[in-house]
């Protein structure tokens, strides 16, 4: 069982300190090719609808110079980072711009204290070992407004902000009873948070879709929380514990030789890239082998379609969805397989949209002090979405779903949904 | 799925090869390391504005003849240079900001004032530019903002008095600022000026303090979603002609530039992914069979049919120079031509007064493929265009948006028409 004591942040230890300083010197090394060129604040959302985050370059290279080593920074308006990671992708110079600011908010919260909220809201799997045997009563407790404006004032969570429901099950409890038949190709499915507590369905749809296609389908057990929350909250001494233990539960079928896949995106880019080099985990055995086996869902799908090995027939669906790629998709650096895949559904009309950001990063959106900006972050979309008038809008990360559904009314699913329906798993293709 | 062409290179160059090839049904993805140089350019397509000499050019496609027969115009001659600035014109004045259109041909350069009140000759400029020419003089109202530091309009003012034939221009700084931002740029600016109630208070504020017939000069930043609007708009406030003067980066009408060609590219099917830095290539006889590229922390490759090589020059990264001065091309490591030889000058003390190193880049035969030492074509399949090209001064010339955009675009003419059909085929497929 992993250690989910949720005042294991407030003292790190000097062995933190030191791993923090390597790490530093190799993020930091990268802001010497900063040319402040300025196409990173052009990019990005945030500083694009509040004047409380000036910019990435300007929280970040620029003023990570007169930042004292060792020292934590005394500038704030670094909190208002939403850490999509936009600045990283489009500098033309590669400067790790996001790296850089995670790193330095991550030693201003040290300086300033982990809030509470901030504690729990980076803890999934604790949320849902208290919310899931009471689901009905969590539920109605996080549908009522009254308990929801108490939350805000007690904890700082809004309470228009979108919080999931859940679902009063797990999928690794339906994953431990299901049996993979034997296939060819063997593949293991890294649920992360989202699948297991919130939407079961979700996982079990893509186990159904993988099996359709002819993979033995392993869910490797032990697996919790990849850290990715902790990491954007900066409490990087436990985010590190979570990955580790993540890495672990995975690594035994990477060092098999079997492809992992993921349907939370941003978690799998956690696994893949962002842990090894925010949280300096670069030498870390286990995460290094899983880090090279992990794949988003759609990569791997696509991936396989281009070796004519994804043997799949799609019945027409005769309806109309939009899609937006969540920023941590577009930090795979893979372009957007989504589209491609459910351009291989006869029928379906989609419509991508043409939006950096939902706004909602994580829990960014659902903070008390950051909702408008994140309401105002995705506004944009939001209209897009409404004029589309589409049957359902589609995106590959659970909370931009929670955050965009809730903002546009429109039921927002995962791209391995339409894939299931449109391949006759759903019953009729239309359940 | 598996592109036809992989354009390496996001500026005007590589943008425009990818739209041009996407549109004419191949599919295209354009590989880049992050976003290109359009957000730093003035957004103005400079075709020639000096001549060898240094000597003023009024005609510039007439002034091709005399450069030297080694520079990259001579690949493409007069009539590729027109085709290409034709054909620009109308995608941008189809794209999505429509009716914003460009002005001017490449017959004669107008007189356009630049961020500090010089005078540059341009050719093909952002309606919102064109009366800005200075060539028949008259009386300039400079106007700009006190909060926005790269923009000086006393500056501007007195050097064009000073310096530009029959111009008498004064400054009018205004106290207007986007809401709540301190520190505003371009960008802030030009987001503000898409909204109704800023230009109002603009014009309130301007209206009665000018002469009948001064013409008014803002800095390029009168909006980003709808510049043809907000233009129309204050030309018809004034009742008299408005233009831009081009600013420091952010270069909002370069961002118009970028994001146009990417949606157009979208919607041809053909998409930007950033943080693909390609490292190398795999050749065979006589053509690259694949491309590798760093994504992240992995390796990945392509196999596209073609490869257009649109890196840019030592400034974005395209072409380097290592610790032994031995010059490069980084992507595919080509050889590169007009480096100076082990032992000869590299440097000279007069800065501007023409370098060794200027004319370095790859060298290619009339099709724009790349040649080897003995001037034989060394790959079938790989089209070199903008500043990675041999030959050029573009700073000095004033020739870089044009080379870029003449070249970019016949490399994609050049696949599209190449005897061995391929992209043909996939156009016929795909349709």
């Amino acid at each position: 069982m992993i250690d989910m004591g949720i005042m294991d942040t407030v003292s790190r230890s000097q062995h933190d300190h030191d791993v923090a300083d390597v790490l530093g010197d190799l993020m930091r090394g990268t802001l010497d090719h900063c040319v402040k060129c300025t196409i990173c604040e052009t990019f990005c959302p945030v500083a694009g609808v509040t004047p409380l985050f000036p910019g990435p370059k300007t929280v970040g290279p620029q003023a990570e110079r007169f930042r004292v080593r060792g020292e934590e920074s005394p500038d704030k308006s670094l909190d208002y980072c939403s850490g999509c990671g936009i600045c990283t992708q489009v500098c033309p110079q590669g400067v790790h711009i996001a790296e850089i600011n995670t790193q330095a908010r991550a030693k201003l919260k040290e300086r300033d204290g982990f809030s509470l909220r901030d504690r729990l809201i980076a803890r999934p799997p604790l949320l849902g070992r208290l919310g899931t045997p009471a689901a009905g009563l969590t539920n109605k407790t996080l549908a009522s407004r009254p308990l929801r404006l108490l939350g805000e004032k007690v904890l700082g969570i809004h309470h228009k902000a979108a919080v999931p429901m859940f679902a009063g099950r797990t999928f690794q409890g339906w994953a431990k009873k299901h049996h993979s038949p034997p296939a060819p190709r063997r593949v293991a499915y890294f649920h992360g948070c989202g699948a297991n507590w919130y939407e079961p369905d979700l996982g079990e749809k893509t186990v159904a879709l993988l099996e359709a296609i002819g993979c033995q389908v392993e869910v490797p057990r032990g697996q919790a929380c990849c850290g990715l929350p902790l990491q954007s909250n900066g409490q990087f001494a436990a985010a590190r514990k979570y990955v580790r233990t993540m890495a672990k539960a995975l690594a035994p079928a990477a060092r098999a030789g079997v492809d992992i896949v993921g349907t939370s995106t941003s978690c799998t880019l956690m696994l893949k890239r962002e842990a090894r080099e925010i949280l300096d985990l670069m030498e870390d055995p286990d995460l290094e082998v899983v880090s090279e086996r992990i794949y988003d869902i759609c990569e791997y799908l696509v991936m396989l379609h281009d070796r004519g090995e994804l043997a799949l027939a799609l019945q027409p669906l005769n309806m109309t969805v939009t899609y937006h790629a969540p920023c941590q998709q577009q930090g795979h650096g893979i372009g957007k397989p989504a589209l491609e895949l459910m351009g291989l559904i006869p029928e379906l009309t989609v419509i991508e949209n043409d939006a950096t950001c939902c706004g909602v990063a994580g829990t960014y959106g659902i903070k008390r002090e950051k909702y408008d900006i994140a309401m105002n972050v995705g506004s944009g979309l939001f209209e897009q979405i409404g004029e589309a008038r589409p049957d359902l809008a589609v995106c590959d990360s659970e909370t931009c779903r929670w955050h965009i559904e809730a903002a546009t009314g429109v039921r927002n699913v995962h791209p391995v949904e339409m894939l299931h329906r449109a391949a006759g798993l759903s019953g009729n293709g239309t359940a | 799925m598996k592109p036809d062409v992989v354009v390496v290179g996001a500026g005007l160059a590589g943008l425009s090869a990818a739209v041009r090839l996407a549109e004419a049904g191949a599919s295209v993805r354009v590989l880049a390391k992050g976003v290109g140089s359009t957000h730093l350019s003035a957004g103005t397509v400079d075709v020639l504005g000096y001549d060898a000499d240094g000597k003023r050019v009024d005609r510039p496609l007439e002034a091709l003849d005399g450069l030297p027969a080694e520079h990259p115009y001579g690949l493409v001659g007069r009539a590729g240079v027109s085709a290409a600035i034709d054909w620009f014109k109308g995608r941008i004045a189809a794209g999505p900001r429509a009716p914003y259109a460009y002005a001017g041909d490449a017959e004669q350069n107008i007189l356009l004032p630049t961020a500090v009140g010089a005078v540059a000759p341009s050719a093909v400029v952002p309606e919102t530019m064109a009366s800005g020419d200075l060539r028949g003089g008259g009386r300039i109202c400079v106007v700009g903002f006190r909060a926005l530091k790269d923009f000086f309009p006393a500056l501007v003012a007195d050097n064009l008095s000073r310096g530009a034939d029959g111009v008498r221009a004064r400054g009018v700084e205004l106290d207007l600022r986007p809401e709540g931002r301190v520190d505003p740029n371009a960008l802030a600016y030009a987001r503000a000026f898409d909204h109704g109630g800023f230009r109002a208070e603009v014009v309130a504020q301007l209206v009665a303090r000018l002469a009948e017939d001064e013409r008014v000069a803002f800095p390029a930043v009168l909006g980003l979603a709808s510049p043809h609007e907000v233009w129309a708009e204050l030309e018809q406030r004034f009742s008299r002609p408005v233009f831009e003067i081009p600013t420091l980066p952010p270069s909002v009408p370069g961002i118009r530039i970028y994001q146009t060609l990417g949606q157009l590219l979208n919607r041809a099917g053909g998409r930007v992914v950033v943080n693909n830095i390609i490292t190398g290539a795999e050749r065979s006889g006589g053509r690259v069979t694949a491309l590798r590229a760093r994504v992240g922390l992995r390796e990945v490759t392509f196999e596209p049919e073609w490869v257009v090589l649109a890196t840019g020059g030592f400034s974005a990264g395209g072409l380097a120079l290592d610790s032994s001065w031995v010059a490069r091309e980084v992507a595919l490591d080509l050889p590169v031509g007009g480096a100076p030889a082990p032992g000869e000058e590299r440097f000279r003390s007069a800065y501007f007064g023409g370098q060794p190193m200027d004319r370095v880049g790859v060298v290619t035969d009339r099709e724009q493929r790349p040649v080897g030492e003995d001037g034989g074509r060394m790959l079938e399949n790989v089209l070199v265009a903008g500043a990675t090209l041999a030959g050029a001064v573009p700073w000095r010339e004033k020739s870089g948006d044009g080379i870029a955009l003449a070249t970019g675009f016949r490399a994609a003419e050049l696949i599209a028409a190449s005897a061995a059909g391929r992209v043909s085929d996939v156009a016929t497929a795909g349709a």
